[in-house]
């Protein structure tokens, strides 16, 4: 594989790159889905194809191709400094990069079980079983599990020297019930929703989630939301689940902190940011309970933004976003570093495949464990909703306004967890909502969740980023607004 | 369109690194040949095979200045075999020989790992297809320099106007074929050209897009002209309370709506029971004034003629004057419900069935200036953001308006407004549509593009406002 990575780099050179970097990159893939009782998607995949990047006349080429032969990664290596050329044609500045070491590695995360050495049968055998047992609830209309591996070995090298490469398993798993009933369409899902839990790992994450365990509940939920009261609209206390906490944490911190975002590189598509270069040590974000960091270490969990090494080279690091409630830090690159006064990137640059080019992404973004106990912070509510397993999520284009709802709520009245309410929803202002956290609960709550299905970038990338949180209580909290007015 | 005719010019003959190129179709029924050659030998029933060939370029601006300019090419080969009522599919982009029957083998040993299908259909013999020509030379032979070119005008036009431009310029050629064991053979190549312009004028901005076949279809320095003017419009936006308002929506914050109905439409969402059409079909749900066809020859469409099973697309009424008629079929919803199988299914086997891809709604003749003058008190939508649904049955959706949203007052534009954000029902906005202008190909960012019309809407809600 170095050949080719060498191969491409040389051509780029030659052609007048100052500077170049190549990922070859090999993906595989397996979906297993079953609806209904039935199989569903049964397939797999791979595909493996090189990226080059170079920088030219002051500027960015990236080509891609999947022809993996002396012409093809030649013509490649071409095509890379001949787009960078043409972008030099409406350029304002050249590219200015900090500086990075060389590094020669190679790492693999650590799993336990290979999920592609499992039996089909055996996968199978437990999606239809999950599926039966939530079948088995009178009143469940469609059910839906699925699982999904993805094993991805990347052979990154740049003109600096660096020859890294990393393999990394990924897997994923999940459970649904719907039913509809009346005028009504109700749904719960485990352990979370859009295909579950997705983390670093190989199939021990499918056996430690206990699926048939949770499968009859699942589809009793689904069924008894029709049954339930209407999520109030008011102004008051919320709690959140670990789960929809980290779609909350993924949306108004991990994509305001962007540095691409913030420099307007990203304005026509995914939006610009409330966070302004001036905003830097200087923000209020959130209460002091409130510490965010981004670590793509591996001894922050297997999460979907763990790895040993960005794609452009840099090692993973672990960034202070929030802390005690002031806003401290960016996700950067080598080329934005600069701006915000690094001397190094802090290492965010991911690409979904071989074909796409590396962009700043988030890696683990995650809200520290508070101190509470969750049955303590249940009894210290005396008015509250709690809400678990997201449903829907929007958010304006500078990060500022939201709005959540999930599959299902509980009302807390005098320090008990009490009935079902369906429908729930909330909203509000991102740096209002952040301050008005006064409770989080501790590390033994505290869950790195994926989100498999970020997307961001033109042409589209779609990536996984992890979010640890723990389950945490906001006040004053504006609830029921989506289904206000009706 | 200017830019284009001087890139004719430059690109017309020459090859260079740069030039993208697509195999002959010849060698995509060689591919296709080959893998059912060889998988005669591998105790296969019955197979398919789908080859899809893209080579796209892409280039982004942002700060009035190229950032990132990007070029993919890529073939995939994707085997379906059949097995004893069992099926299962295996994709590669590696094409030579021994690839091709690993992906045979994979396919075999997932399909053997199921239990039988009792509903399984064989696969389709030859179809016969309406020929469509959806591959614009101009389009395929757009260089770098070419959209280097173009992007440098419209952040001149920016700094000119002091203002800061972001946006993409893109072109793109894909193929498809797919051929299977019974004789089936279907063929189809498309060009694509986008550009889409946000124009920044601190704190507002607005945008304009648009993409077809032909890059000749749009002129990016108007629409970069019009992001413009819009931008300087959008600025010193005033407050005003939430609550339900007359909308007019632009054509891209319609299709970015409505496209979201688009699954509602599938035979098997409804067998599913997660249509919000369950229980709805036949009964006079929208307005009158709406008809919705699915219609993948209409002259402002895109796509191929047949779907992923290889049967020919039909032209269907989804909707007629408000009253929900007609589904679409894959060959095995269609058995299930006795009907005949519309040519909308996805490639085999998935558990979401088909869906229509090229919807049409019927237009009116209202400019947006016609509604305007009928408006005493309203808001002009430029687009809308970050939809998603709050009520899969009502079909209530959440989002946000985004980069130009303006108050009309006594049939005139009189000021921006802040942002706002919506819960709204489509079901109850179809049915509150007053006015529609003429259909367009419409493009956003939420939805694919689809052909549909500005709309006048009255009630429209809108239930919290943001900071800017």
């Amino acid at each position: 594989m170095w050949d080719f990575c060498t191969n491409a780099l040389n051509t780029a050179r030659l052609r007048g790159a100052t500077y170049a970097d190549v990922r070859l990159m090999h993906l595989r893939q397996r979906d297993l889905t079953t609806k209904n009782g039935q199989v569903g998607t049964l397939a797999q995949s791979e595909s493996i194809g090189i990226g080059i990047r170079a920088l030219a006349n002051g500027a960015w080429g990236f080509a891609s191709t999947d022809r993996l032969t002396r012409e093809g990664l030649s013509a490649c290596g071409a095509q890379a400094v001949s787009i960078a050329k043409a972008s030099a044609l409406a350029k304002r500045g050249d590219v200015e990069m900090v500086e990075e070491f060389t590094y020669i590695d190679s790492w693999q995360c650590p799993f336990r079980k290979d999920p592609f050495e499992i039996p089909l049968e055996t996968q199978l055998a437990l999606l239809l079983a999950a599926d039966a047992e939530m079948r088995r609830v009178k009143g469940v209309t469609l059910t839906e599990t699925g699982m999904q591996f993805r094993k991805i070995d990347s052979w990154f090298a740049s003109s600096i020297g660096s020859r890294i490469h990393q393999r990394k398993m990924i897997t994923g798993c999940g459970i649904a019930a719907t039913s509809f009933k009346g005028d009504e369409i109700q749904k719960r899902s485990y352990p979370n929703s859009f295909g579950g839990q997705h983390s670093l790992e190989g199939y021990e994450l499918v056996e430690s989630l206990e699926l048939l365990k949770h499968a009859g509940r699942v589809g009793e939920e689904a069924t008894a939301l029709h049954s339930a009261a209407q999520c109030p609209e008011k102004s008051g206390t919320l709690i959140l689940g670990g789960s929809q906490l980290g779609l909350q944490i993924h949306e108004s911190v991990g994509h305001p902190i962007e540095l691409d975002r913030v420099l307007g590189q990203e304005a026509n598509f995914a939006g610009t940011s409330f966070l302004t270069l001036d905003q830097l040590n200087k923000l209020r974000y959130g209460s002091d309970i409130v510490n965010v960091v981004a670590d793509a270490r591996l001894e922050h969990g297997p999460g979907l933004g763990t790895f040993a090494y960005d794609d452009e080279g840099v090692p993973a690091q672990c960034t202070d976003i929030i802390k005690d409630g002031q806003f401290r830090g960016y996700l950067s690159n080598r080329e934005t570093a600069h701006l915000i006064g690094l001397k190094r990137s802090s290492g965010t640059m991911r690409t979904e495949s071989w074909n796409r080019l590396p962009i700043i992404r988030m890696t683990n973004i995650s809200l520290n464990p508070g101190t509470w106990g969750y049955d303590d912070l249940i009894a210290d509510t005396d008015d509250g909703i709690l809400m678990e397993t997201n449903r829907s999520w929007s958010i304006d284009d500078r990060r500022y306004q939201f709005q959540f709802s999930t599959e299902i709520g509980w009302e807390i009245k005098g320090g008990k967890k009490t009935r079902m309410l369906k429908n729930p929803s909330y909203s509000g202002i991102t740096t209002e909502f952040w301050n008005s956290c006064d409770a989080i609960c501790s590390r033994d709550y505290w869950t790195l969740w994926g989100t498999p299905n970020c997307g961001k970038g033109q042409p589209m990338q779609t990536m996984g980023t992890g979010h640890g949180a723990a389950p945490a209580r906001f006040r004053n909290v504006r609830i029921g607004s989506a289904f206000s007015n009706r | 369109m200017s830019p284009s005719r001087n890139s004719r010019k430059l690109s017309t003959g020459k090859t260079s690194a740069s030039s993208p190129r697509l195999l002959p179709e010849r060698e995509l029924r060689r591919i296709i040949d080959t893998v059912l050659r060889l998988a005669k030998s591998t105790g296969a029933d019955e197979t398919e095979v789908h080859v899809d060939e893209t080579a796209d370029s892409l280039t982004r601006f942002a700060n009035n200045a190229i950032h990132q300019n990007v070029a993919e090419r890529g073939l995939n080969v994707s085997i379906r075999t059949v097995v004893d009522s069992r099926t299962a599919r295996a994709t590669t982009n590696r094409i030579d020989e021994d690839s091709l029957r690993a992906s045979i083998e994979a396919s075999l040993s997932l399909a053997h790992s199921q239990p039988k299908d009792p509903h399984l259909l064989p696969l389709p013999g030859r179809q016969r297809y309406r020929n469509v020509n959806r591959f614009v030379k101009d389009t395929a032979i757009l260089m770098p320099e070419d959209r280097a070119r173009a992007v440098r005008r419209a952040c001149d036009l920016a700094i000119q106007n002091g203002q800061v431009a972001a946006g993409i310029f893109a072109n793109s050629l894909h193929q498809s074929a797919l051929g299977n064991s019974r004789g089936l053979f279907a063929a189809y190549r498309e060009t694509h050209a986008e550009f889409s312009v946000t124009m920044q004028e601190n704190p507002a901005a607005s945008w304009a897009k648009a993409n077809a076949a032909s890059v000749s279809a749009f002129d990016p320095q108007k629409l970069a002209q019009r992001a413009s003017e819009k931008a300087h419009m959008a600025i010193d936006a005033r407050e005003l309370p939430p609550g339900r308002y007359t909308v007019i929506l632009e054509p891209a914050a319609v299709l970015d709506l409505v496209g979201f109905l688009f699954y509602d439409f599938a035979a098997t969402a409804l067998q599913d029971k997660r249509s919000c059409l369950n229980d709805r079909m036949g009964k006079q749900i929208f307005g009158k004034n709406i008809s919705i066809t699915d219609d993948a020859y209409h002259p402002l469409q895109l796509g191929a003629p047949f779907d992923g099973e290889g049967m020919p697309r039909q032209r269907v009424l989804l909707v007629d004057r408000g009253v929900p008629k007609n589904l679409v079929y894959a060959r095995s919803s269609a058995k299930a419900a006795g009907k005949k199988p519309t040519g909308h299914g996805f490639a085999l086997p998935n558990e979401y069935g088909e869906a229509p891809m090229n919807l049409v709604f019927a237009d009116g003749d209202s400019s947006l200036e016609k509604m305007f003058a009928s408006t005493d008190y309203g808001l002009l939508v430029t687009r809308l953001w970050y939809i998603r649904e709050v009520d899969p049955y009502e079909k209530v959706m959440t989002g946000m308006t985004r980069d130009g949203l303006f108050l009309v007052e006594k049939g005139k534009v009189s000021s921006a407004v802040r942002n706002f954000r919506f819960n709204q029902s489509i079901l109850e906005m179809l049915r509150n549509v007053e006015l529609l202008g003429p259909a367009v190909r419409a493009t956003g960012e939420e939805s694919f593009e689809m052909v549909v019309p500005a709309m006048k809407v009255r009630d429209f809600h809108f239930s919290e406002v943001t900071k800017f």
